[in-house]
């Protein structure tokens, strides 16, 4: 891993900062200089790479956590008020999961009822009454209220201005970031009433279609990002992608996560899309 | 160590407007050359001249002025050129000198710039005929009728003239920037290098030259590596080292083929992963190799680090010395101000039990092998009056405990940089050059090397 410590500027600025060195040399006199612009462009590599990893990290983040939001909306579609009193514990975690995660996310809970979500640019949790496997770790803020809560949020897309409101339920990311296979194919079976610990998520083979469906959904929730209009960063993007084709001998060590990842994540560079849950 | 200083701490090259801190870029030095007896200096500039200091013979007379460097001879070696077929203009930056070893009472020296490598012959004239029959003093054709007899014209003694001209010219050969020129011990042949190429000449023929080295790639887009530096072995005339941007070294024998471009030692220290950086590639990057005297070490120089490495011994280097590890944290603004791409060269002293290099702030730094024991030196008009010691300096790290005259980091001018520096074959006595001013100290204490 490149250590960003020593420097203060970001993978972007030395993108910039090493594109406009290999276009200045082009006027320089003398001609081009071979050694000095093969070690622009090794920076330029190191760059790009701490640059598309960043990226790729954080768009798998928001793919895990809307495929996990995708996959309990529709459990929730399917029974969104099954509430049962053996549950009453179970709500009263589902509540501190409601806290904890607003805290995070900035959503609050609301009355219930939920409604289709709105597939693209929802940021909150949604709530799983009694399928849901409960995370026993996430005790911390045990109080009583009131079960299947559904948060209300309103979305503001800064690129382009629509405002979205979404309501749906919450999870807790930390659900998120386990399996989400688990957590998903856990919620399939709404009738099983199911304490689940964290580590341990009974899986149902049979649902992986369903499943799969909505991690398409999200994926292609993460492309709409890529068509919203581009700032002037995407110039950098399109330079990047058309220098990536040059000097291949540098990107012989790629992994290969870069490469399934690469192609829609340049795409996605310039795409700088702030979405603010406000409520 | 310390060092008694004499000489004029500074020789301007163009000898006028010293005091101005306007500096032509024409008159910036980029190469600095002692001849194989020391008793020349020869420096390179951007704009093409050559210039050569000789060193007074030491004369009981006038003790305090011996073994000053002077100006011997000036000469423009190479002017710009335009390649109309590429549309490139031709640099007459003098990137390297070497001196031919002295065989007759004529010197020889080779200069190159990016393209063209040329042979200069140095003589002197400080006789000069007179007595001719058929030319008065003047070369007029005299009149005929007024010559009655004949005389056997007299070399009559003149003021001393030295006479530069131009013997070969090898141009032609390289398609891409010469870096390094060096000539061998067979004294017949001589190597050029560029970015991707070395190839091998015999000083007598100019219109062809035998490729040695090729790193080019079929496909340019597979590049990775470039070529530095070169240097022949001082005393085996079938080895040669060249150094690669990868931080590589490669040893090649002439004598298992024809193309060197198999090596026959490769000198690596492997990279340190947690110091991964952006910058890493760069920083890694020779800028200078040199053997020793001995032929039994190599000295490199990369951004921050000079190392020695031993012949027989390929894993890693026998020692290293930091130069200016405080710049570690500030490579993102000398990357920025493109102060990281400079190109230090570095030295041996004639016994080769001490190394030289240059620095930022016109600091230069040497390092006793045995010792252990370093100094940093300030080239500069302020701090060397003529015949005044020089004083050690240091930099002390940003934030750190500052004695007086310490100077901090941040406080370095990265505008005056000490790229090249040359010691004398058998005497310590060095040229710095600092942007356009040549430095020469000279250790009175310890005029014998030991």
């Amino acid at each position: 891993m490149i250590s960003t410590m020593e420097c203060a500027a970001d993978a972007q600025s030395l993108i910039s900062i090493s594109l406009m060195k290999i276009h200045n040399s082009r006027t320089q006199r003398g001609g081009i200089k071979l050694h000095k612009n093969l070690l622009v462009s090794y920076v330029l590599r190191n760059a790009r790479q701490v640059y598309i990893k960043e990226k790729y990290a954080e768009i798998y983040r928001m793919q895990q956590y809307e495929e996990v939001m995708t996959v309990c909306n529709e459990i929730q579609e399917l029974n969104p008020l099954d509430l049962d009193a053996e549950d009453a514990e179970d709500e009263e975690q589902a509540a501190a999961h409601a806290r904890t995660s607003s805290a995070i996310f900035g959503c609050s809970p609301l009355d219930d009822g939920s409604k289709e979500p709105d597939p693209c640019y929802y940021r909150s949790c949604c709530m799983e009454p009694s399928p849901v496997p409960h995370c026993d770790q996430f005790t911390a803020n045990n109080s009583s209220s009131s079960s299947s809560h559904c948060n209300k949020t309103t979305v503001l897309d800064l690129d382009t201005h629509v405002v979205t409101t979404v309501e749906n339920g919450y999870l807790h990311q930390d659900c998120c970031c386990c399996d989400a296979l688990q957590c998903g194919q856990g919620a399939r079976s709404p009738a099983r009433k199911r304490k689940v610990e964290f580590s341990c998520c009974v899986s149902d083979v049979e649902d992986v279609s369903d499943f799969t469906a909505a991690r398409k959904r999200a994926k292609r929730e993460d492309c709409c990002y890529s068509n919203i209009d581009y700032t002037d960063t995407s110039n950098i993007s399109n330079l990047i992608s058309i220098f990536g084709s040059g000097f291949s001998g540098l990107l012989s060590r790629q992994s290969d996560l870069e490469q399934i990842c690469s192609k829609q994540v340049l795409a996605s560079l310039g795409a700088w899309t702030r979405a603010i849950v406000a409520f | 160590m310390g060092e008694d200083t004499d000489a004029p701490p500074t020789l301007n090259h163009r000898g006028f407007l010293p005091d101005h801190n306007y500096v032509t870029e024409a008159d910036i030095i980029s190469t600095v050359e002692f001849n194989h007896t020391g008793e020349l200096l020869a420096t390179g500039d951007k704009g093409g001249r050559v210039v050569i200091f000789q060193r007074e013979p030491e004369s009981k007379c006038e003790p305090f002025s011996q073994g000053e460097y002077n100006v011997y001879s000036t000469f423009q070696s190479h002017e710009p050129e335009f390649d109309y077929l590429k549309s490139l203009e031709i640099e007459e930056k003098i990137n390297k000198i070497r001196w031919l070893p002295q065989q007759n009472a004529a010197h020889f020296l080779l200069s190159t710039n990016d393209k063209t490598i040329k042979l200069w012959k140095v003589s002197e004239r400080d006789k000069r005929p007179e007595g001719y029959n058929l030319k008065d003093e003047e070369g007029r054709i005299k009149d005929l009728s007024t010559i009655t007899s004949l005389q056997v014209p007299v070399l009559m003694p003149m003021d001393l003239m030295v006479e530069v001209s131009p013997r070969r010219v090898f141009a032609n050969a390289h398609t891409y920037h010469v870096n390094s020129i060096s000539v061998n011990s067979d004294y017949q042949t001589y190597m050029s290098a560029d970015d991707l190429r070395i190839n091998l000449w015999h000083l007598d023929i100019t219109d062809r030259s035998f490729n040695i080295v090729d790193i080019k790639p079929a496909n340019m887009e597979d590049l990775t590596e470039v070529i530095t530096a070169a240097e022949f072995h001082p005393h085996h005339c079938n080895l040669f080292v060249y150094s690669s941007s990868k931080g590589t070294l490669r040893l090649c024998d002439m004598r298992e083929a024809a193309l060197c471009d198999k090596h026959s030692k490769l000198f690596e220290e492997p990279e340190d992963p947690s110091a991964r950086s952006f910058f890493s590639e760069i920083i890694s990057s020779v800028s200078d190799v040199k053997f020793s005297h001995s032929g039994r070490y190599l000295l490199t120089r990369d951004y921050l680090t000079a190392k020695v490495w031993d012949l027989n011994m390929e894993s890693k280097p026998l020692e290293t010395y930091q130069v200016h590890d405080y710049l570690r944290s500030k490579l993102c603004s000398l990357y920025e101000n493109d102060c990281i791409f400079d190109k230090f060269e570095c030295a041996w002293n004639g016994s080769d039990s001490v190394i030289m290099t240059g620095a930022y702030n016109n600091f230069f730094r040497m390092f006793d092998r045995n010792t252990k024991r370093d100094v940093t030196l300030e080239a500069s008009r302020e701090s060397s009056k003529p015949r005044a010691v020089l004083k050690p300096r240091r930099v002390c790290a940003a934030g750190g405990k500052r004695r007086k005259d310490d100077i901090s980091v941040d406080s370095l001018d990265f505008t005056k940089k000490i790229l090249h520096t040359a010691w004398h074959p058998t005497e310590n006595i060095i040229a710095i050059a600092a942007t356009n001013n040549l430095y020469i100290f000279q250790d009175k204490l310890n005029s014998e090397l030991h």
